[in-house]
């Protein structure tokens, strides 16, 4: 079976949506979880993306990535109509939710996508929700209105100022957990960096945060132990056992280091690809 | 031997044996036909299957060494109870065709199973020749036999033999309306799949992945089961109208309980493997460049990474020093696919000698012939990084053997201080699997061991569950493609019993 785009959009620079026909994983799917997607059977690679949203009257599912390697280059050269090969899913635990009372929610870059089902969730049980969205400028921050419709208080920050308030987001993170009441519960999600930085802000405040990894996986069922992390000193795979996780025992420099272990390998196709693009016309 | 000469030596004892006169003396002196196979260094860089398989004239030299036993010790060695005494002499006598029914008649498989069983552990073992000589490998090379006859049908096409790839779809009874659900399209699924259809019943195969086979295809190298023997098995499912459906996870796409409350199955059958890979537990087992053994030949298998660049897009570590730990066939097929992606220096650590190597004898042998160092006595103490957390060098221990443990094999004893370094860029931990809880976790009802593999009837190989049944390493642990293959063969007759009476 093969999985029809029906709906795409690029939203910024490097950054598209697009809603995938997938019945199943529609209708199964819960906040929190992912899918691993390949574009073809043969040579294709196989890559974990959240489940931004999803419709099971539809059966659709929503799925946003940035542009980063060939696998998601030619993802976003896809249109409305082509087919991708594999959708397998959903994956993953699903968000553990219930009513904690203020929940603060960070996102960054693309983690927003994850994030947003997360919010909204949130919300509907009952929190109070802060979100506060970065980004390096006003051109890469996506689902600042679809943040806008689900929270209580909304912070916009831009690294330069381009839009919103020119800081990371640590820096709004750090004076919200300085409030009091402080809030109960903290979501990060975003690149590993931003989710270090923002668990160290609320480990000092005592306020548990979760963190959804997006490590590098193959089968995304427990089979490979790609996508392990180190977690409280133990291995733990984000595939079963997350992908979120309490981001105060999460090993945030090591999982960086193997988000990066074939970034030079992946480098160097991404430009092979980009130059064969450009040689027959893609590009226009 | 040439071509010539065995041919000259298979008429003369053809001869005998129609005039009732191939003593067993004669038989013992029939020399062993060795497995033609590409030459190591060449094959090192291909990936392709090392073995080629027997000749015609080899094949029938091969089984008349087989002395007919009355009592065929060698069925009793047989997890699935082939006839093997039988088809052995079948194929004595030319009858080739009626070798391979009388295989089928227990084994679905017998292109893979001759490939993939530990004969020397099994059949061979209890063969009477092997006992004369006192070395299961020196038996009736029945593994060999069994490959040379399912090829024939279902190998890689052998013009010589004319065009016998068109194998005949098994019939299929009358449609009976019921709907059985098999998880996992591996031996197990497959053999379960195969029999349920058969019996005229509605059969969906469900697998996660994106291509089927299981372990043979994402596991198994090419050089050791070429993909398109497993390929020719599913076509035929396909063929008997069994509806194979990709990238469903169940316990996630859909769970077992909406299979059979939800969407009308009658039936289930769990076959999902046991997937989940063990490591250490040792310090630096996270860094960049350690890989599970499922990882990295999953990469290197299904994910075709050895085109990386040239097709496939799945990377995999360019790795010129390579260690991998463990003595399993899982090890040996690590060690082998690093060989043929390029590593320069491959060693196989494992903490007791090769004596107590799960790995079949022909896989050891293979791997030494190709290169791969043997470390034994040995095991990593923890993994060293550099500064980019990319490995530089594992610290093993020495080890002796003392006392044996519950496996009946002599425990592994560490030497106090004995520790040394490897300089490597690449770890492979090819440790065993633990069942993947994916299913039991999302059904409480489900009695599972402490391990985690299912608890089975193992008459009917139903679970707890009612109209839920197991087979294969989510029930053993770890086993063999055989024992799958019985077990889904046990529990699709279960299956067909229950629901003829419904």
């Amino acid at each position: 079976m093969s999985h029809k785009i029906v709906s795409k959009k690029q939203v910024s620079d490097d950054v598209f949506t697009a809603e995938i026909e997938a019945p199943l994983v529609a209708q199964a799917r819960q906040p929190g979880q992912f899918v691993i997607i390949s574009i073809n059977n043969e040579y294709a690679e196989r890559i974990p993306l959240t489940i931004a949203d999803a419709d099971p009257e539809k059966g659709t599912i929503r799925l946003i990535w940035q542009r980063v390697g060939k696998t998601t280059a030619e993802l976003s050269d896809l249109q409305i109509g082509d087919k991708i090969t594999n959708v397998a899913g959903p994956l993953g635990n699903p968000t553990h939710l219930e009513k904690f009372g203020t929940v603060v929610c960070v996102g960054g870059g693309i983690g927003n996508a994850p994030l947003l089902p997360i919010a909204k969730a949130l919300k509907e049980k009952g929190n109070k929700i802060i979100s506060i969205l970065g980004a390096r400028n006003k051109k890469l921050l996506i689902l600042e209105e679809e943040f806008a419709g689900t929270s209580d208080e909304l912070i916009i920050t831009t690294d330069d100022g381009s839009y919103g308030r020119k800081a990371l987001v640590t820096e709004p993170l750090k004076e919200i957990c300085q409030r009091s009441p402080k809030p109960e519960q903290a979501f990060a999600i975003g690149p590993a960096i931003m989710m270090k930085f923002c668990c160290e802000v609320t480990k000092q405040f005592g306020i548990p945060t979760q963190v959804s990894l997006n490590t590098i996986m193959v089968d995304g069922t427990g089979m490979c132990g790609g996508c392990r992390i180190e977690y409280d000193g133990q291995p733990k795979f984000v595939c079963v056992d997350g992908p979120e996780f309490d981001g105060h025992k999460v090993n945030f420099d090591l999982m960086m280091k193997r988000l990066n272990a074939y970034k030079d390998q992946e480098q160097r196709e991404h430009e092979k690809y980009k130059k064969h693009k450009c040689k027959i016309g893609l590009d226009k | 031997m040439t071509n010539n000469q065995r041919q000259q030596l298979l008429q003369e004892l053809l001869e005998k044996q129609k005039a009732g006169k191939l003593t067993p003396a004669e038989r013992y002196k029939i020399p062993q036909q060795d497995m033609p196979e590409q030459d190591p260094a060449t094959r090192i860089g291909n990936v392709n299957e090392v073995a080629t398989g027997y000749t015609e004239t080899q094949a029938r030299l091969e089984a008349l060494r087989c002395l007919r036993c009355k009592n065929a010790p060698c069925v009793q060695g047989c997890p699935v109870q082939i006839r093997i005494r039988d088809f052995v002499v079948a194929i004595a006598e030319g009858r080739y065709k009626e070798a391979l029914s009388i295989i089928k008649e227990n084994s679905l498989l017998p292109a893979v199973c001759g490939r993939v069983c530990p004969q020397e552990n099994q059949c061979q073992l209890t063969c009477t020749v092997g006992k004369k000589f006192k070395d299961p490998t020196k038996a009736v090379s029945i593994g060999r036999l069994e490959r040379f006859v399912a090829d024939l049908w279902s190998g890689p096409s052998r013009p010589e033999h004319g065009d016998q790839n068109a194998e005949a779809v098994p019939a299929v009874a009358a449609e009976t309306g019921k709907k059985v659900a098999i998880i996992g399209s591996g031996p197990g699924g497959i053999v379960a799949a195969a029999d349920t259809r058969r019996a005229g019943h509605d059969v969906a195969l469900y697998e996660a992945f994106h291509k089927p086979g299981g372990v043979m295809v994402f596991g198994i190298p090419e050089f050791r089961l070429p993909k398109a023997i497993v390929q020719k098995e599913i076509d035929i499912l396909t063929r008997m109208g069994v509806k194979i459906v990709y990238n469903f996870i169940v316990g996630k796409t859909r769970t077992i309980q909406q299979l059979l409350a939800k969407d009308g199955f009658d039936a289930v059958y769990i076959g999902v493997g046991a997937g989940l890979p063990n490591f250490m537990g040792i310090e630096g087992e996270s860094l960049v460049g350690v890989y599970s053994a499922n990882e990295y030949l999953t990469r290197a298998n299904l994910m075709k990474a050895y085109d990386y660049g040239s097709g496939s897009d799945t990377p995999i570590a360019l790795s010129k020093k390579v260690a991998v730990v463990g003595g399993g066939n899982v090890a040996m097929d690590a060690a082998r696919t690093a060989l043929r992606l390029g590593a320069e220096k491959v060693y196989l650590v494992y903490r007791r000698t090769e004596k107590e190597m799960p790995a079949r004898i022909e896989e050891v042998h293979h791997a030494k012939q190709e290169g791969i160092e043997f470390h034994i006595l040995q095991s990593p103490k923890r993994v060293i990084g550099d500064d980019n957390s990319h490995v530089t060098a594992i610290e093993c221990l020495k080890y002796e053997l003392g006392e044996p443990d519950d496996s009946g094999r002599r425990r592994p004893v560490p030497i106090k201080g004995s520790e040394f370094i490897i300089e490597l860029d690449t770890v492979i931990i090819a440790i065993g699997n633990k069942p993947n809880p994916l299913i039991s976790k999302t059904m409480p009802e489900l009695k599972i061991t402490k391990w985690g593999t299912i608890v089975v009837d193992e008459h009917t190989m139903a679970t707890s569950v009612p109209r839920v049944y197991a087979g294969g390493d989510i029930v053993s642990g770890s086993a063999t493609v055989i024992l799958a293959m019985g077990q889904g063969r046990i529990a699709a007759a279960a299956i067909n019993e229950s629901l003829s009476k419904k």
